[in-house]
């Protein structure tokens, strides 16, 4: 092999410099003059808060933006990319976030997709799968080239999406948030691929919120706030917390102090709860859990372990084929949604654009979503519009959502921003029983702080707090409990002092421990 | 300031279609040797060019105007109600049977009743289609259609034979229609114009569906519905049953259209077999009517007009210039076609602003190519 190949047989990217990068929207200056580069054989990361200009940077690169000022230079040679053609032919590929992956069709189909096929009108579909195996044994990457994408866990399209990229010849591979579908197990076998990759001579640029998998695979580190760059570090040479007060431009703390309040009585019970999943099979099984008035209880899992049906069953949203809900010494089993809302349940579901929020409505027709029918939002079935307007004024400000006016669009805020319209909307209630699912997914360091703190202020006022997460930290960090779900099943409870990552993780792989299991 | 000249531009938006159809039309006249330029005077003056001439287009908007305003609600919950015909003939039945029953009642009475029955009618026409979508899942765009092949049989059916008017019975040429209303039963008119009270109760309603649409909770959850069941659901609103509130709605006022064609202008019911030989069309006329006016009832007002005018001004270009009727028919296609693309071209370039918006403040929004086309049919269908 010689130097200048990679072990799929194109080029290398030496460096890679971006100079005096500067990116203008209207209004906003998403990138002041930013410099960054990027070598064969490293992992650099990209970390800033939504909207520090990271993503801008990097569509930049792949082309997807224009830059207003700045040049790229690959190899010592300047070089123009006009659209992510342009990136691709130069050996630059990215891992978008979200998979951009046609469900129904195979992997092999998938790679081949906009590719010319070497046999002219006819599909060389054949010859896209050999090398397909090919390039999965040199990068550890094996995966079926026939299988369709819908049969693949999250993990494994994600392997597709670097097989694509790979095909089409990048040295360079930019990984946005690559990590955030991921379940633990499947970050580290993640994590095995990319260094795999990088000792080839690949260059990648790793672009997370995460401030521990930044230390862990990363080489160097820059940081933007603001589209301004704040500077480029190596990793070993600065310590996390240094990391995140530099992110965020003051002190983060990561440990939450919980109050020391007496915990109060059951308010949600859950007694042997069944339910299935879309696809009818048994989601939740045989769940039983309380939650008591002035506790956080956390429930930890694997993603897709029935936590989401879990939630949508308590809320009425979901079909409970056997068992019951009590909400107060009232049973609500298999009420209708807007019965359990009555009844001071508050939730905030997982996936908000689609579950929590009507993207077309204003902000202030969002803010009333579950009390639209209600005094004092209306009267003899009319809006009372001044009513609303104050009411979603109130908490604009309140819960520092940043929005031009209260008539915007829900579906024009950021995912931080809309994230404070429920969060606000469903604490605004003072509900008995909140259920929070995944409240600081795709949240910064900052709002996540923000929503965390806001959870504590809800347990200091007796409310019942349910908060489902996949991210161990968070549970760890916010819960007075510890609930582990593992294929819809409880596994165990562990209290806060005795809760470590080994311990949870085990449970969470489906390990019951016979003794030591507390049920409350 | 630029956001301004956007909006400006997006409420223009429908006129330079028009004028680009007309345009096109344009061509299509020279073809066939006729001056456009005498073509579109006629047109005009046909629609606008004396009192009779303006109340002649009230006229055929008013229908238009009613069907519309259903369609608004309808489709503002997502749910499309191409049955509008056949809602407005089991409204125009009802009614006419009401004005048949009771010759003896005060007018006003007879009214208000008549047009109740029609709204009933047309309710009931729409509301089948709505629970057979929103409890059976059946499609509303072909049930609601079906529904029409339904209703204009059963009108011909009930002309033919138990409402005939009793003196045709005796005649041998049996034509198809009712008796005519008592004279007390019809509505105000503008002497000596056809145009007629229905106007100004059309122009009522849409005011009144704007309301009901943006300052009601019943609106709130159509609208609701329509943007978003998911999260309708979360927020404690029944789905199923707004669908069928929606189509509902929408058929009554259909089915009042129906009511207000029989009471206000033929003053009996006629058929020549089809649908469009009662309704003039106005049921799927008025489909187009709400697009235009952007689903908003009070859009809907001057775009009903607008086609009321395209309508009896193509009439008297036709009889103008001499040209054949089918271009009249491609006109009006032309001026569809235009319209509705520039609906769609507007809100594609709404969702570019609204992503490059995004872009500016978040940071990670997808750019504006890779915008989920779907959201666009979610929003129009």
């Amino acid at each position: 092999m010689s130097d200048n190949k990679l072990p799929s047989g194109h080029t290398r990217i030496d460096t890679l410099e971006m100079r005096g990068i500067t990116k203008r929207f209207p209004g906003v200056l998403a990138n002041n003059k930013v410099d960054f580069d990027v070598r064969a054989g490293e992992v650099h990361a990209l970390l800033g808060e939504n909207g520090a200009g990271k993503s801008t940077l990097m569509k930049v690169l792949y082309g997807l933006y224009g830059q207003d000022e700045g040049e790229i230079v690959l190899n010592g040679k300047n070089i123009k990319i006009e659209s992510p053609t342009d990136a691709i032919n130069h050996g630059i590929g990215m891992i978008h976030q979200h998979f951009m992956l046609v469900e129904t069709l195979t992997v092999a189909e998938n790679v081949a997709l906009g590719m010319p096929s070497s046999r002219g009108f006819l599909t060389d579909l054949d010859r896209v799968s050999k090398r397909i195996i090919e390039l999965g044994k040199i990068y550890g990457l094996e995966i079926d080239p026939s299988a369709y994408i819908w049969q693949l866990s999250v993990g494994q399209q994600q392997r597709v999406e670097i097989i694509k990229a790979l095909y089409r010849g990048a040295a360079l591979l930019i990984l946005d948030e690559p990590t955030a579908v991921l379940t633990p197990q499947e970050v580290k076998e993640f994590f095995v691929i990319m260094r795999q990759m990088v000792s080839d001579g690949h260059a990648l640029i790793f672009i997370s919120h995460k401030l521990h998998e930044i230390m862990d695979i990363c080489d160097r580190v820059t940081v933007l706030r603001d589209g301004e760059l704040i500077g480029t570090k190596i990793i070993a040479e600065i310590t996390k917390s240094e990391l995140a007060n530099w992110m965020v431009g003051r002190e983060v703390s990561m440990t939450r102090e919980l109050a020391d309040i007496e915990r109060g009585p059951a308010r949600l019970e859950m007694i042997n709860i069944n339910c299935n999943s879309n696809r009818g099979t048994p989601a939740v099984r045989n769940f039983s859990l309380n939650v008591h008035s002035g506790e956080i209880l956390g429930v930890a899992g694997i993603s897709g372990n029935g936590q989401k049906e879990l939630a949508e069953a308590i809320t009425g949203l979901r079909e409970i084929t056997s068992g019951s809900v009590v909400l107060e010494g009232e049973d609500i089993t298999n009420h209708l949604p807007g019965e359990v809302t009555e009844r001071m349940l508050s939730y905030i579901p997982e996936e908000r654009m689609r579950d929590g929020m009507i993207k077309d409505f204003s902000i202030a027709e969002n803010m009333i979503l579950r009390e639209h029918h209600k005094t004092p939002f209306a009267e003899n079935g009319f809006l009372m519009l001044k009513t609303i307007a104050k009411h979603s004024d109130d908490l604009i400000d309140k819960f520092r959502v940043k929005t031009p006016s209260r008539e915007t669009k829900a579906g024009s805020l950021s995912g931080g921003n809309i994230q404070k319209v429920v969060l606000a909307r469903e604490i605004s209630r003072q509900p008995r029983v909140l259920i929070a699912a995944q409240p600081t997914r795709g949240l910064d360091v900052g709002a996540t702080e923000y929503v965390h703190a806001q959870l504590l202020k809800q347990r200091e006022n007796g409310t019942a707090i349910m908060m489902i997460s996949e991210d161990l930290d968070e549970v760890m960090a916010v819960s007075d409990r510890i609930a582990v779900i593992c294929e819809g099943e409880l596994i165990g409870i562990v209290p806060r002092d005795e809760a470590t990552p080994e311990r949870l993780g085990l449970m969470m792989a489906g390990v019951r421990e016979e003794e030591g299991v507390q049920t409350a | 300031m630029r956001s301004r000249l956007n909006t400006l531009f997006d409420a223009l938006l429908p006129v330079f279609a028009t004028l680009a159809a007309l345009g096109v039309g344009m061509i299509m006249l020279l073809i066939l040797r006729v001056s456009p330029l005498e073509a579109y005077g006629a047109l005009w003056e046909g629609a606008f060019g004396s009192t009779n001439a303006v109340a002649e287009t009230l006229v055929k908007a008013t229908p238009l105007l009613l069907v519309g305003l259903g369609i608004c609600i309808a489709f503002r919950a997502n749910v499309i109600n191409i049955g509008g015909e056949g809602q407005m003939i089991v409204g125009g039945i009802l009614a006419t049977q009401i004005g048949l029953t009771f010759t003896e009642a005060p007018g006003w009475l007879i009214i208000i009743l008549a047009m109740i029955a029609g709204f009933i009618g047309g309710a009931i026409w729409g509301g089948i289609p709505g629970i057979l979508k929103a409890y059976f899942r059946v499609n509303e765009i072909l049930s609601t259609v079906m529904m029409n092949a339904i209703a204009v049989q059963l009108m011909n059916y009930l002309l033919r034979g138990p409402m005939i008017d009793p003196t045709q019975l005796e005649k041998a040429s049996k034509i198809p229609q009712t008796a005519r209303l008592v004279e007390s039963f019809r509505l105000l008119r503008w002497a000596p114009t056809r145009l007629h009270i229905g106007f100004v109760i059309a122009l009522v309603l849409a005011i009144l569906v704007y309301i009901l649409l943006w300052r009601t909770t019943l609106g709130y959850r159509i609208r609701a519905v329509g943007q978003n069941p998911h999260a309708s659901r979360y927020g404690g609103i029944r789905v199923r049953r707004r669908m069928v509130t929606a189509l509902l709605l929408s058929g009554a006022f259909a089915g009042l259209a129906g009511a207000i064609q029989v009471y206000g202008v033929n003053y009996r019911m006629i058929t020549d077999g089809s649908a469009s030989g009662f309704t003039g069309a106005a049921g799927f006329n008025g489909i187009v009517a709400a697009l235009f006016g952007q689903l908003h009832p009070i859009g809907t007002i001057p775009a009903s007009i607008f086609f009321g005018a395209l309508l009896v001004g193509a009439n008297k270009m036709q009889r103008v210039v001499q040209i054949p009727s089918a271009l009249i028919t491609a006109l009006n296609g032309l001026v569809v076609v235009f319209v509705v693309s520039s609906e769609i071209w507007r809100r594609r370039r709404q969702r570019q602003r609204l992503a490059f918006a995004r872009a500016a403040e978040k940071d990670d929004a997808p750019p504006p190519s890779e915008i989920n086309p779907s959201a666009e049919e979610a929003s129009t269908s």
